[in-house]
């Protein structure tokens, strides 16, 4: 996974897979929560500039991502959505409880 | 093409590394009858719903085999999703948005909201210990223009 940690800001910025079903987020959760591990990090960004198709699935790894980051006081955001993930975050409400750019 | 038809049917094993497979499929199926990229997405993210219910509930991530079978009638595509796995014990409860019985998977339980939104028909039929058989509706492009299909 393609990963930027912005030191300063506490900021990670994780490069979404193409296409995040049920067993792509599988992978990319373990991933990710290895890096929340690793790192001091406040704010997370997940970066769906590659991403084409996300289910429900997509849905619930982020939930669990922004409880994890949120519970020390941290942030989240959701930048470059495709139209097709747009749908998604509007129908499933994800669009409340994260800020999307 | 009003009297378009055709049929297809696949078997495959339940392992979450076929639910992008069994979507394409479906959607290059779907494809000859030119829908629009929006129709496309919304077919193929109901068959990746339907398939991830099949390998997390139905059969729990252990082995079995999901069968799909599409079919083509007119404009209206239908998709039935079928697994041999533990069934549903209260069909009503897991369609409802939100609802799973697998929180520590952090599932969303959005997976059957996400069908009916998309689609404009799911059944579903259900026996524990049986299967479970989803099958889905959807009409393409209700006013497309059919000429300039011919000219794709």
């Amino acid at each position: 996974m393609e990963y930027r940690f912005e030191k300063e800001y506490g900021c990670l910025i994780l490069r979404m897979p193409e296409e995040l079903d049920h067993h792509q987020a599988e992978i990319f959760k373990e991933e990710a929560d290895s890096l929340i591990l690793k790192y001091p990090v406040h704010s997370l960004i997940f970066d769906f500039a590659d991403t084409q198709f996300m289910d429900s699935s997509g849905i619930g790894m982020i939930i669990g991502r922004c409880k994890n980051v949120r519970f020390s006081g941290g942030y989240v955001k959701a930048v470059n959505l495709c139209g097709q993930l747009e749908r998604i975050f509007r129908l499933s409400g994800l669009k409340k409880i994260i800020e999307v750019e | 093409m009003e009297g378009f038809c055709n049929k297809m049917k696949m078997e495959f094993l339940a392992d979450s590394s076929n639910e992008g497979f069994a979507r394409v499929a479906v959607g290059a199926f779907v494809a000859g009858l030119d829908p629009t990229v929006d129709e496309l997405a919304d077919i193929k993210t109901a068959v990746s719903e339907a398939v991830t219910n099949c390998i997390i509930h139905g059969y729990e991530q252990k082995e079995g085999n999901i069968w799909i079978q599409c079919s083509i009638l007119g404009r209206v595509v239908e998709i039935s999703v079928t697994d041999t796995g533990k069934g549903i014990k209260d069909i009503a409860l897991a369609r409802e948005p939100l609802f799973t019985t697998k929180p520590e998977l952090e599932r969303s339980g959005m997976g059957f909201a996400f069908m009916e939104s998309f689609m404009d028909e799911v059944e579903v039929v259900s026996e524990p210990w049986k299967g479970t058989c989803v099958t889905m509706r959807k009409a393409i492009g209700g006013n497309a223009d059919l000429q300039g299909q011919n000219h794709g």
